[in-house]
This record gives structure tokens, C-alpha cells and sequence, in this order.
């Protein structure tokens, strides 16, 4: 089990998607991608709207034929393969449940056409039912569920397929922040203990930090970085991913110095050091400088930056407080379980602002 | 150069569904090829007759329709009526269903029955009612009235039948419209200070105007369609469809009863156009989940009387028509022997029973296939995409856009030799109320498919369905509504038919409503009058079961409420 988790099981190669928008104009959905999941990962496909990722889930799926590419399965090439023999459970954004059937029938409809008995169908769908929490609803029609109920049955039904590999498109967006939140963790669950491959579309960061093995972050149709969570979280390759990611500031600056593993800029009239990247910058060159907000805070002491205070949100655990700076605006969080609430700031008020400066990544404009 | 390779690809993608699918491809070129056979072929052999002359392409029977005023009176007069039963029956329509939309008027259920009964009727009951009412020897003119007088026949005669066979057209384009439009609309005009009547004309009226003009535009071009009621009660009153019956069958001048008939074309394709294209894509209305079902403020209780005393009023003047119909099989000699007397029936069941049966089977047969066919065809119009599929969606909706007289004259000059020898058969009429009814069953599946959302049925395929399958599993079970309103109405048009039959019956295969014409035309109007109660009791008997059968409301078939 363990040699076979790390091969190489779903291969996206040099994939493109076009679409004609009717008017004779081609737009570019997907543009030369190429991408591996290893079996048994939980990988994420991340991004902005538009940015492509449905679009590669759905070819994966075969609901659109690659324009250019190739898509291959555990070594096998799967282009010309129908969608309804890919045997690739999705599930699916508006859960698309059946509407005229029952529960049971939903989570059956799968094995039914795979033929099996109906005493090999009503125990797997009984275990399925058991597993995701919906025993006693198995007669219910989906009209009569709540939001949460449909999103597990959507779960379930493909789940009893006891497929290698699951495909999920944005399936927790339809529900409320606390129920997303204990679904996300129903999903990991029931995915490592079935060690089922995923392959995960989302547009909420959160979602895929905290379930992925590898995040593929998209933009405009290309593979902006891809990596462990952690990876892209501490290290985004670029300013598109420290925006998308972390929603970082980004600050003007200047580049004064050159050392042989830092870059001297100047903020504010200001000095700071920040690391190298493999990015080459020039003496006197405009850059930006990406800190993300929670290496920002606001402090009582003088800290050398300053900057006018627009809106300050108490959110509980931390405060937001968003400030301009250097004629663009940031967000600086404080937290309030170190001990001591910040004053009160009133809109307008001049501000002290105390960078984490370790965490500024240095940025081409 | 991946550029060329890419391109390649992207040709190759609209035909990937067909080539990859061989159980779409055979249907669909299954499904074109009878679509050009019994719709496009007989409209070719008819246009090609009217434009030949010995053998050579020639406008000479459209120059002689035109310079003699003889023919052009039948054009003024079919727009001159086509215009006066548009303007009215859309009145009465939209009068109907703000009533109902919005008015939410007592008694709602039964206006709503009485909006849509005169659809379900034979096509020239109407007009044997009025004869019997308003003729010669009429309850109202004669024996009440005491006048001697032939006024019924001819225009006015006319535009009361229409308006009354046409209403329900308009009325059922209105209400769905009229409901469409959300009541916080004329709640908020209201809060902004508008009166209620400033409120409907600056609001509700505006957001109607599309459906109005699709209303009038759809009775104009029924009422210059229409053969059964003026062939029965036209009198000197020359219209176009039935000048162009007269010169094919009665005078035998094919050439100018086609080219006549092509004349009808013209009116009924340009709506079909502005329809399809034009004002589908000028609606206001949307149809969004939250509708309000909040009971509308906008109609004061005084309107709401006003409206219920319209409706009534119509809804007892159509209903007089059908007792007179009923009391009209029952009495002796109308307007002379008023004794009750059950001989029509006799006489009837001698002359009709046959007929009746074979207009029953013919009915049986076709609508299974005009139902079936109308699915599968919406099923790959909205679900697949391939090259050619626009040519299938119009190819389906055209032949509603085809007058009857000119079907029907297109069908004898199409199938009356071989390779296609069907005339005379059972086959030519049940090819007729398949292709001239499949529209119908199209756009209603076409509506119900549209309302599925893709996910549903990806998702079947993606769990493992063949196309076949999912159709069977999932497709079909959402579109039963939708499939038994077109069954239904099918069913009623194959029923009721007239205009492209007439000119294909036999003496193998008659049908009623032919039946019905022949006796009323020899004045046996008793005998026509029961044979009329007889195909009202059989579409009536016929709508019930289905009801029963598969437990769908009348509003859900006739699709009036959404």
C-alpha cells in the first residue's frame, strides 16, 4: 500500500481548453497546463473565479474535450474515454440530487447501473449512509433536506462507488461558515480512511490550506505555483499567490542596495532588509514589498512608519484595523489574547505601524 | 505550428459528441431526415407549383392573384379580420388573465377552465353555435327577435367565432407573463407615490407590452389560418385559406390554390421569425427562484369586481355556445321544431360511428410518436452540441410556422407518386399530426429541460450512465409533465384538425371534423351538432384520464401557472 501511494496517478499534460464564445471569437480557458497528483493525495486546484480550475476539473471528468493534451489515469491514457466510463465520482456544486428519487435511490444510482444485487446495493448503501450521518433519511426525497443533509448525500453517492479517485467541485460554497467548516474535516476524514485520491476545486483559501496535500494555485488559465500549504504559504513564488493567499500588502519601495543574500530598500525614507529571491533586481529599481497582515501590527511606541487610520474592526479574537500608507492602503492585525487590548483609535488618527520585518518578500512591480 | 494542430482539435470538438455517440448520430440523422421528408419536401413541391408554369419557372399565378381584385379582396379581407380578432381576443385575453394573475379574482379555478375550454373544442363548434343562435333560423334572431337575417354570416359572424376560439391564445401567452412580473415591482411604483392605475399603466402594462404583441401576433396569424369557421359561416366573406381550398379541390387549379396557400406562408413565417427572434430576446420577465407569491396590492376591491363581471360575462356567453351545441343535438328541426327527439343521435352513430372510431385510432397512433419524438428532438437541442444542430431546432419549430392549407395541399402534391405514394393511407394522416403537432411537444420540453440544471444529468453520467440511460432514468421522469401537456395537446390538435386534412381524408379514412362540415354544410345541423358533443365528450374523456392516470393537474398540462 505504502510504495503504491506515492506513484504518480493522475497526469495532466500540456493540457488546453479553448472556447469558441459563439461570435467567432476563441477564449482561452486553460492554457498549457501539465500537472501530477500522486495517489492517495489530496490536491486542490485554487484560485480566482475565471482562473480555469472548473474548467480542468470538468475535462479531468470528461464533461469537456481538451482542445491540446493529453489526460492520463494510472498510465492509461483516458482522452477518448466517455465520461460515464471514467468511473470518477463528482460531486458537484449545486449537488445535483435527483429530485424525483429517494435518498436511498440517489446513493444507489451509481451501483445500479454498475448492475449490482440488491443485497450487495442495500448494504453499501447502509455502510455509506452510516459513515457520512445520514441513517434514518434514506426514505426523504432531497427537497426535504437541509443544505447539509443534500451536501452529504452528494458525498455519499459517490462515495459508494468506492472509487480510487474523487472529484469535488466547490461542494462546501452552498453551505454557512460553521457547517463548511465540520464538513471540510468530514471530507479529509472520510478521504484518508478510504485512501481515496482527490482532486479538489475551490475559490476559499481555507478550504485549501486546511485540507490539501498540494495546492495548485491558478490565474488566467496557467499553474501559478503549486505546493504543500505550507510551501505556498510561507513561500509564494510570485505577488499574484502572496496576494491571493495570504491577501498580503503590498507596499511601494525602492531598491538602494544589493547584498550577496539581501536587498537593501527604501520605504518611507527608510531603510529595510529583506532576503533574496531567485527574482534579479537592480540598484534603483520599483518594487514591491509583500508583508501579510498578521506581521503587521499597530503599536503605542514609535516604530518609525507611520500612517492615518481608515476603519478599525473588532472581531473578537484579533482587530482589524486597515490604514493608508504611502498612498495605498493596508491591513495590520492585532491580536487581543497577548494580554492587553489596543486603545481605541478613532478614524482619521495617526497610527504607528510596527512591521514583523523578517516576513517582507521582496516582489517585481 | 501547434496553432494548426489546435485548430484541428476545435473542429474536431463539435463533431466529437456525434462521432463519439453512434446512438446520437443515427437519431439524428434518423430525425433530420424525416424532418425533411414530411416538412421541407411537401413546402418545396407546393412552393415549386405555385411558381411553374408549363414546366418553366414563372410568377404568373402570383401576378394574376394580384392584378385581379377578386383575389385581392381574400387578401384585405383575411388581414382586415386577421387584425379585428387579434385586437380583441388579446383584450379579452389580457383582460382574463390579469384577472386571474393579478386580480386573483374569486372563482380563479373556474375562469381559468373557461379560458382554455375553447382550445379544447372542435374547430368550427363556435360557428354552428352561432348559426344555430344567430341564423337564418336562430333562437335569438328568429324566434326571440323575430328578424329574417342572414347578417350573421360574413365579417361580424366571423370575428365573434374567432374571438372566442382565439382568446384562450392569448390569454395563455399573458398569464405566464402577467405572473411573471414581481409584485414588488407595483409594491414599490406604489411606495414611490404612483396611484394604482398610474402604477399598471407605467409599470404593469410596459412589462406586459412584449406578450401583448406576441398575443396579437399569434391571433392574427390563427385567425388568417383559420379554415373551419370560415368555410362555415364566411358566407360571401372571401378569405384566403379558403379561396385556396376552393381553387385546389373545388375547381381543380392546382397551380393557384398552391400559390394562394404560399400566400398564407408569408404572415405565418414572419411572426414565426419575430417570434423566435425578436421578442424572446426583448422579454423583461425573468423567472427567478424567489418569486414573490405575496398576493398583489395593486388591484382595489372595486377593480376586482369589475374584472370578475367581465369574466363572467364571457366565460357565461362561451358557455351558451356549448349548450346550445348540447340542446342543438336534442331538438327536432332547429328553429322550426323545437320537440325533443334523440333521431340525430341515430342518424349519427350511422353516418359517424366508423369515422369517429378512425379518427379516434389515427388520434391513438400519432400521439405516442408527436410526444416521443418532441422529447428526444428538445433532449439534443438543449443537451447536445454538434454541427447542425440549429438546423434541427428550426427544422422542428417550422412546420408550426406552415399554414394547414398549405400542409395540406403539400402533402398531395408530395405523396401522391412514388417513391412517397401515401395518399389515400392512414400513414399520410398520422404523418400529419405528427410533424404539424412535434412544435409543440419541442418548446414544452424544451422549457422543462432548460428548468433541469446540466449538474443533474452530468451527474448521472458521471456516476456511470450511458446517454440512453440517463434520459430514461432522469430526464424523462422531470420532463413528464411536460410530456403529457404535449401528449395532451397533441392528442386535441389530431383531434380537432382541419385546415391540412381536409385535403387528405379518403373515404378508407375519414375524420370527424370532416364529417362534421360535410353535415353541416347539407344544414344537418342537428346531426353535426351531436357529432361535435361527441368529439367534445371524447377530448374531454381523453384529458381526464390522463389527469387520473398520472395525477398532473389541468394547470400543469395546459401549462398556466408556473
Amino acid at each position: 500500500m505504502e510504495q503504491k501511494k506515492n506513484k504518480d496517478y493522475l497526469v495532466l499534460k500540456d493540457i488546453t481548453k479553448i472556447f469558441s464564445d459563439g461570435r467567432g471569437n476563441d477564449v482561452t480557458a486553460v492554457d498549457n497546463i501539465s500537472l501530477t497528483i500522486k495517489k492517495g493525495d489530496f490536491v486542490t486546484l485554487l484560485g480566482p473565479s475565471g482562473c480555469g480550475k472548473t474548467t480542468t476539473l470538468r475535462m479531468v471528468a470528461g464533461f469537456e474535450l481538451q482542445t491540446a493534451g493529453d489526460i492520463s489515469l494510472g498510465d492509461k491514457l483516458i482522452n477518448d474515454i466517455a465520461p460515464f466510463d471514467r468511473n470518477m465520482p463528482m460531486v458537484f456544486q449545486s449537488y445535483a440530487l435527483f429530485p424525483h428519487l429517494t435518498i436511498f435511490e440517489n446513493i444507489a444510482y451509481g451501483l445500479k447501473i454498475r448492475k449490482l444485487s440488491k443485497e450487495v446495493i442495500k448494504n453499501d448503501v447502509a455502510m455509506v449512509s452510516q459513515m457520512v450521518n445520514l441513517v434514518g433519511l434514506e426514505n426523504r426525497y432531497p427537497g426535504e433536506l437541509s443544505g447539509g443533509q443534500q451536501q452529504r448525500v452528494a458525498l455519499a453517492r459517490a462515495l459508494v462507488l468506492k472509487p480510487e479517485i474523487i472529484l469535488f467541485d466547490e461542494p462546501l460554497s452552498n453551505l454557512d461558515a460553521k457547517l463548511r467548516i465540520q464538513t471540510r474535516t468530514e471530507i479529509k476524514r472520510v478521504q484518508q480512511m478510504m485512501g481515496i485520491t482527490a482532486l479538489y476545486v475551490t475559490h476559499d483559501q481555507s478550504e485549501a490550506l486546511s485540507m490539501s496535500d498540494q495546492i495548485v494555485i491558478m490565474n488566467r488559465g496557467e499553474i501559478a505555483q503549486v505546493g504543500t500549504p505550507e510551501e505556498i504559504y510561507d513561500h509564494p513564488n510570485s505577488s499574484f499567490v502572496a496576494d491571493f493567499i495570504g491577501n498580503a500588502n503590498f507596499i511601494d519601495a525602492t531598491v538602494s542596495e544589493i547584498g550577496s543574500d539581501s536587498i537593501t530598500v527604501t520605504v518611507q525614507g527608510k531603510t529595510l532588509t529583506v532576503k533574496k529571491t531567485d527574482e534579479v533586481f537592480s540598484e534603483g529599481e520599483e518594487v514591491s514589498l509583500a508583508i501579510k497582515p498578521e506581521a503587521v501590527d499597530v503599536s503605542i511606541e514609535p516604530t518609525g512608519f507611520t500612517g492615518k487610520l481608515d476603519v478599525s474592526s473588532f472581531l473578537g479574537s484579533i482587530t482589524e484595523y486597515k490604514i493608508e500608507f504611502e498612498n495605498s492602503f493596508i491591513t495590520a492585525v492585532h491580536s487581543n489574547t497577548t494580554g492587553y487590548t489596543m486603545k481605541h483609535y478613532k478614524m482619521g488618527e495617526e497610527v504607528n505601524i510596527n512591521f514583523n520585518k523578517e516576513f517582507f518578500r521582496i516582489y517585481k512591480k | 505550428m501547434a496553432n494548426s494542430k489546435l485548430k484541428r482539435r476545435l473542429n474536431r470538438g463539435s463533431f466529437h459528441q456525434l462521432t463519439s455517440d453512434p446512438a446520437l448520430l443515427i437519431g439524428v440523422v434518423l430525425i433530420l431526415a424525416s424532418l425533411v421528408l414530411f416538412i421541407v419536401y411537401p413546402l418545396y413541391s407546393a412552393m415549386k407549383l405555385s411558381l411553374s408554369q408549363d414546366g418553366a419557372f414563372s410568377l404568373s399565378q402570383y401576378k394574376y392573384i394580384f392584378t385581379h381584385s377578386y383575389y385581392r379582396k381574400s387578401i384585405m379581407n383575411s388581414i382586415m379580420l386577421g387584425a379585428s380578432v387579434a385586437t380583441l381576443a388579446t383584450f379579452i385575453g389580457f383582460i382574463f388573465a390579469y384577472a386571474i394573475a393579478k386580480g386573483k379574482i374569486k372563482g380563479s379555478g373556474f375562469f381559468q377552465s373557461m379560458a382554455i375550454l375553447p382550445i379544447i373544442s372542435p374547430p368550427f363548434m363556435f360557428a354552428l353555435s352561432v348559426i344555430l343562435l344567430f341564423g337564418r333560423n336562430g333562437l335569438i334572431t328568429a324566434k326571440l327577435l323575430h328578424l329574417d337575417t342572414g347578417g350573421v354570416y360574413g365579417l361580424k359572424g366571423l370575428i365573434i367565432v374567432q374571438v372566442i376560439t382565439m382568446y384562450p391564445i392569448a390569454y395563455m401567452t399573458l398569464v405566464g407573463i402577467l405572473q411573471g412580473i414581481d409584485p414588488d415591482l407595483e409594491t414599490c411604483a406604489m411606495n414611490l407615490g404612483a396611484k394604482r392605475l398610474k402604477t399598471f399603466f407605467t409599470v404593469t402594462l410596459p412589462l406586459a407590452l412584449p406578450g401583448i404583441f406576441a398575443s396579437w401576433l399569434l391571433v392574427f396569424v390563427g385567425s388568417l389560418t383559420d379554415f373551419g369557421n370560415p368555410i362555415i359561416i364566411g358566407g360571401e366573406f372571401d378569405v384566403l385559406s379558403v379561396r385556396a381550398y376552393l381553387e385546389f379541390t373545388g375547381m381543380g387549379n392546382l397551380p393557384r390554390g398552391a400559390a394562394l396557400a404560399m400566400l398564407l406562408l408569408i404572415p405565418t413565417v414572419g411572426v414565426f421569425f419575430i417570434q423566435k427572434y425578436i421578442i424572446k430576446n426583448k422579454a423583461y420577465v425573468t423567472i427567478t427562484g424567489k418569486s414573490s407569491r405575496r398576493g398583489s396590492t395593486s388591484v382595489t376591491n372595486g377593480a376586482k369586481t369589475g374584472l370578475f363581471v367581465f369574466a363572467l360575462g364571457v366565460s357565461l356567453f362561451v358557455l351558451m355556445f356549448y349548450v346550445t351545441i348540447i340542446s342543438g343535438s336534442f331538438i327536432k328541426l332547429w328553429g322550426v321544431d323545437w320537440s325533443l327527439t334523440l333521431r340525430h343521435f341515430v342518424y349519427a352513430w350511422d353516418v359517424g360511428l366508423t369515422t369517429l372510431k378512425n379518427t379516434l385510432v389515427l388520434a391513438t397512433i400519432s400521439t405516442p410518436i408527436t410526444a416521443v419524438l418532441g422529447m428526444v428532438i428538445a433532449f439534443i437541442v438543449v443537451r447536445k452540441s454538434f454541427a447542425g444542430k440549429q438546423i434541427l431546432d428550426f427544422l422542428s419549430m417550422l412546420s408550426y410556422a406552415i399554414p394547414g392549407t398549405a400542409v395540406g395541399i403539400g402533402y398531395i402534391l408530395a405523396f401522391n407518386k412514388a417513391p412517397f405514394k401515401l395518399s389515400g393511407t392512414a400513414f399520410i394522416l398520422i404523418a400529419v399530426y405528427v410533424f404539424r403537432n412535434v412544435p409543440i411537444g419541442v418548446q414544452g420540453g424544451i422549457a422543462a429541460l432548460k428548468q433541469i440544471s446540466g449538474d443533474i444529468e452530468e451527474s448521472s453520467t458521471n456516476l456511470g450512465a450511458s446517454t440512453a440511460y440517463t434520459f430514461r432514468k432522469i430526464t424523462l421522469p422531470l420532463v413528464r409533465p411536460a410530456f403529457f401537456a404535449g401528449a395532451t395537446f397533441a392528442f386535441v390538435r389530431s383531434m380537432t384538425a382541419i385546415s391540412a386534412i381536409i385535403f387528405l381524408v379518403s373515404a378508407r379514412w375519414n375524420h370527424l371534423t370532416v364529417l362534421i362540415l360535410a353535415q353541416t354544410e347539407i344544414m344537418r345541423l342537428g346531426a353535426a351538432s351531436v357529432l361535435s358533443f361527441a368529439l367534445i365528450v371524447v377530448i374531454m374523456a381523453f384529458i381526464f384520464i390522463i389527469m387520473k392516470l398520472t395525477g398532473l393537474k389541468q394547470s400543469q398540462i395546459f401549462g398556466t401557472t408556473n
